[in-house]
């Protein structure tokens, strides 16, 4: 990224309040700040991960109020006041959330960069009601790519989360 | 990133205003486009200003129109009753967009300005009239795979990337448009303008001018419409040639067709000969046959994007057969 030939404006950092994992947050930040960056450089959360930070391939897949979303595409300062759920954020203690049990069960990772995307994105499609079948369990989840190929573990780790979630 | 000014606008006049004052303003919906675009340095806005919380988000269907907010996202569109009964192409084609994340966050009216994926266009390295008029366009004779083949110009053929455009200009939608003058609709094929050799210049909107929403009026005929998307991966990616249609079918002939091309022309492409053709013959491969070569007649190929002449004639025939299937 180039810095900028833009003489800077005056007051160029804004105010942030967000719920980050069941806390309220709040952070002084330029606008250029996407959600992923904020999470990773200045929230100290860093199991979201960055891959191509364009859009292309799911690895920085959070919750916004529930719903997945990418946090790469989005700016931070749009999601004043949201709810945001991390990784980090799905255990109660030490008991992992129900979604993190089937992935470890069912071996549906092997480097694991891809998987905490590959999770809240499970959660969101599970909630939405979209992972009835392994056929749409594979398109819900397409948006998520996983260079290891760790896809047919990962189709059985959703399906199995989807009957422990019911 | 370049540096710019973040501004929040609490209703669509706001935006407006907000527009109005800087030269080279941006709105923020999902941003998925825009905010990839300015990590690449084609997009550089002085001032973005979040249109994301407007309350345009509504779904509505009253007597025969449907009326959808311009800030509804793409996932809330995709499966609404209303839109998956009676506009069962608008759903499709919204659903084979993108990824579900991606869904959640765009919304409708960005759907629709969502600018090329040129890869000439999207690095500032190549030359490209689109996004440095007069500068020169790199994909002419570069790797034009992906480029369009109807509707170009010997100044820009980038293809138009979006799927909801397509069904929306098969179904005569409209686009709903508020400016200095007051609300204002516009045709969906009459919001889009061939590049010429003006490609910076991709539809018609005056500067500030802000969508806030769509009308689809519910017609029979919509009711069996379809959408066909083909892509080099089965979900996740562009459309190489993509189809929306629909049928109605009257004593064993076909009464009205409505027919328009993605993937394959600069602009969503309505085929209306193609649509003539339709009308009065009876369904059937010899009948869609000739209106896919129609609707193709007047493709310019390049050197690696002629297969999609072929592709093109094949999808149409194919979304004709599911159509008409659900129209018997
Ligand atoms: C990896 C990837 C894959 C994708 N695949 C597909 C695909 O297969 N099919 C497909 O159709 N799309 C696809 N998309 C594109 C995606 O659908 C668009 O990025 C999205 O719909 C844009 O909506 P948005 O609300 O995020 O727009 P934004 O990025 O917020 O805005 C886009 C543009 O529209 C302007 N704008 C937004 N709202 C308004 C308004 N109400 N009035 C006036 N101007 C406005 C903005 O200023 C900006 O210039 C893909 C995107 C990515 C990143
Ligand atoms: S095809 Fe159009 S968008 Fe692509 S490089 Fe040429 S002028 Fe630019
Ligand atoms: S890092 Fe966001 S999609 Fe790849
Ligand atoms: S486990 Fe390595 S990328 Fe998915």
């Amino acid at each position: 990224m180039r810095t900028s030939e833009r003489p800077a404006a005056p007051a160029r950092s804004l105010p942030l309040t967000l719920r980050l994992n069941g806390r309220d947050a709040t952070f002084t930040i330029e606008p250029e700040v996407t959600l992923l960056d904020l999470l990773r450089e200045r929230g100290g959360l860093t199991g979201t991960k960055k891959g191509c930070d364009r859009g292309q391939c799911g690895a920085c897949t959070v919750l916004v109020n529930g719903r997945r979303t990418l946090s790469c595409l989005a700016l931070a300062l749009a999601h004043a006041g949201d709810a945001i759920t991390t990784i980090e954020g799905l255990a109660d203690g030490d008991r992992l959330h129900p979604v993190q049990a089937a992935f470890v069960e069912h071996d549906a990772l092997q480097c694991g960069f891809c998987t905490p995307g590959q999770i809240l994105s499970a959660v969101g499609v599970i909630a939405e009601g979209r992972a009835r079948t392994d056929d749409e369990i594979r398109e819900a989840m397409s948006g998520n790519l996983c260079r290891c190929g760790a896809y047919p573990n990962i189709v059985a780790a959703v399906a199995a989360a989807r009957e422990a979630l019911r | 990133m370049r540096a710019f000014e973040y501004v929040v606008a609490d209703s669509p006049a706001a935006a407006r205003a907000l527009a109005r004052e800087s030269g080279d303003a941006r709105f923020y919906a999902g941003g998925t486009t825009l905010v990839d675009l300015m990590k690449s340095d084609v997009e550089r806005p002085g001032r973005v200003i979040d249109i994301s919380r407007l309350p345009l988000t509504a779904i509505e269907l009253r007597g025969d129109v449907l009326r959808i907010g311009a800030l509804a996202r793409n996932s809330d569109v995709a499966y609404d009753p209303a839109v998956a009964r009676r506009f069962p192409a608008v759903s499709e084609a919204l659903l084979s967009g993108a990824s579900g994340q991606i869904r959640n966050a765009a919304t409708i009216g960005g759907n629709l300005l969502q600018r090329t994926r040129c890869t000439y266009f999207r690095e500032t390295r190549w030359r490209c009239n689109k996004r440095e008029p007069g500068s020169g366009c790199d994909a002419l004779d570069g790797f034009n795979r992906g480029h369009a083949i109807l509707g170009t110009s010997d100044s820009c053929i980038a293809t138009y990337p979006g799927d909801l455009a397509v069904a929306l200009c098969a179904l005569s939608a409209n686009v709903i448009v508020e400016g200095d003058a007051g609300e204002r609709t516009v045709a969906l094929d009459e919001l889009y303008v061939l590049p010429g050799d003006r490609p910076e210049r991709e539809n018609t909107l005056a500067a500030g001018e802000l969508i806030t929403g769509i009308e689809l009026r519910a017609e029979p005929l919509y009711e069996h419409s379809h959408y066909l998307k083909i892509r080099d991966r089965a979900s996740y990616e562009f459309a190489l040639a993509s189809v929306a249609c629909a049928i109605e079918l009257e004593g064993g002939r076909i009464a009205r067709a409505r027919l328009a091309l993605g993937g394959v022309a600069t602009v969503p492409w309505r085929a209306r000969e193609a649509e003539d053709l339709l009308a009065g013959s009876p369904p059937g491969d010899a009948a869609y046959r000739r209106a896919a070569d129609a609707a193709l007649a007047g493709a310019r190929t390049r050197a690696h994007n002629g297969y999609k002449v072929e592709l093109a004639k094949r999808a149409i025939v194919r979304a004709l057969r599911t159509a008409c299937g659900g129209a018997a």
